[in-house]
């Protein structure tokens, strides 16, 4: 079973919807047990950092979230959910994340206004680690709205795209992933990702 | 880099998608569905949903059109057409629409352009302006309610108060050249490209390649839509992706 965490985050129907196209059950849940026993887990959402880490203390989803990767399940942060995977974001002052892979979230440079900021649109992907499960994103195209991007090491880095700077698009550390972008937007190239995901992440 | 996107507009009337010549002659084209399926297999970047039926009776229709394309077909969806208040965006939102597009409300309301972006994020709110060019004033004025009624604002000043109040992008119809196809209104994507810093969809005026290869060459527009063109398949939207390829323009093939 698929988990999809429920945390009032929007945009996270479209996700279920890619699960279902593909023939996997998924389900919308805040449940801590179906959260720790699902086969995978589907973190979605968007909408501000610092609301939803409040969102998710509140409800004690953290520490649920923290619990089941360290259980080694795959689990996969999309748009602010993978946001909120890094140590902290600069959104709105500064807030604390899951801290479940080590880097900073911070705002896209404008560039006094010489940069359109939020990035939206599909733009394309550079494999960065050849021996990635999800290796046939290198080249192709992918769908993104955000204003904020991930700021880590390389070693957690899939792949980027060029926005003048260099935007994480997949980062993974261990069995937590994150897709910057939205699979469940980007045609069949985000259905293919997903695909993969349910074949190849298995529980450690 | 980031690709320039070519979004087909979509005119839906009691959930099925029509087309005809400024509102008029209405004729069935098919369903939703599948004609989205369509344009997502030619290449499109992203669908606009236009509801030209606008009444409240009609919501729920619109709501279970967008609910079964987005089940189906897995790119972005605008939905937009009478939308007056965070309810409607909330329904639209909730059938699997990524971002709802308001105008007349936005105009008659601007803090429904705060509330939306508040509640549903920047990214979901897109402020749709219709612009004609006032050849007395010298000015660009914003019209309502279809374009038949005209504003005393001043369109580039509500550009820019919409993305102040939280608009996440926009889709600016030049009144103008719509349904002329003699191109986009290059001055018009140049005038407000310089005083505001999120994505701008052009629209109104696309009749040729050249069209689009022109507004994204010469104007900041990240988006360029279009809806005869497409429908009536003067133009495929492979055709035009390679085109702008060729020129150099970065587009997603």
């Amino acid at each position: 079973m698929i988990a999809v965490i429920d945390y009032g985050a929007g945009n996270v129907f479209n996700v279920l919807k890619a699960c279902r196209y593909l023939g996997r059950e998924a389900e919308l849940t805040a449940d801590p047990q179906k959260i720790s026993q699902a086969d995978v887990v589907l973190f979605p959402g968007v909408g501000a950092f610092g609301a939803a880490m409040t969102r998710l203390k509140e409800t004690g989803l953290d520490q649920v979230i923290k619990s089941t990767v360290a259980n080694g399940t795959p689990f996969l942060g999309i748009c602010l959910g993978m946001q909120l995977l890094f140590d902290s974001s600069t959104e709105f002052g500064s807030a604390a994340g899951l801290g479940l892979i080590p880097g900073q979230v911070v705002r896209i440079p404008d560039d006094d206004g010489q940069r359109i900021v939020p990035q939206v649109g599909w733009n394309q992907n550079e494999l960065s680690r050849p021996e990635s499960i999800f290796k046939s994103i290198d080249q192709q195209y992918t769908y993104f709205v955000h204003s904020y991007y991930a700021k880590c090491a390389d070693e957690y880095i899939v792949s980027t795209v060029d926005y003048g700077v260099a935007v994480p698009a997949i980062v993974q550390k261990d069995n937590v992933y994150g897709f910057q972008f939205h699979p469940e937007k980007s045609g069949q190239v985000g259905l293919k990702l997903l695909q993969t995901f349910f074949e190849k992440a298995v529980k450690a | 880099m980031l690709a320039k996107r070519i979004i087909p507009c979509l005119d839906v009337a009691d959930g099925r998608v029509k087309k005809g010549v400024h509102f008029v002659n209405l004729k069935d084209v098919g369903d939703p569905v599948a004609i989205a399926a369509a344009y997502e297999k030619q290449g499109a970047d992203e669908l606009v949903f236009l509801d030209i039926t606008a009444t409240n009776e009609k919501r729920q229709t619109m709501s279970s059109v967008v609910e079964a394309v987005s089940k189906q077909v897995f790119m972005p969806l605008t939905v937009g057409g009478g939308i007056k208040n965070l309810a409607d965006m909330e329904r639209m939102l909730k059938a699997g629409a990524d971002k709802t597009a308001i105008n007349s409300a936005a105009v008659a309301n601007p803090a429904l352009i705060s509330q939306g972006a508040e509640w549903f994020g920047s990214q979901a709110v897109v402020v749709a302006i219709d612009v004609r060019w006032d050849p007395v004033a010298g000015k660009y004025f914003v019209y309502t309610h279809g374009g038949q009624q005209k504003t005393d604002l001043e369109a580039v000043a509500w550009a820019k108060k919409a993305v102040e109040l939280g608009a996440g992008e926009l889709l600016i119809t030049s009144m103008d050249c719509d349904g002329t196809k003699d191109g986009f209104d290059l001055k018009l994507y140049q005038t407000i490209g310089r005083v505001v810093n999120v994505p701008i969809i052009a629209s109104g005026g696309a009749g040729k390649i050249q069209d689009f290869v022109d507004v994204f060459e010469q104007t900041p527009v990240t988006g360029a839509l279009a809806a005869s063109v497409f429908h009536f398949k003067e133009l495929t939207i492979p055709q035009v992706k390679q085109m702008l390829a060729k020129k150099g323009v970065p587009v997603r093939q």
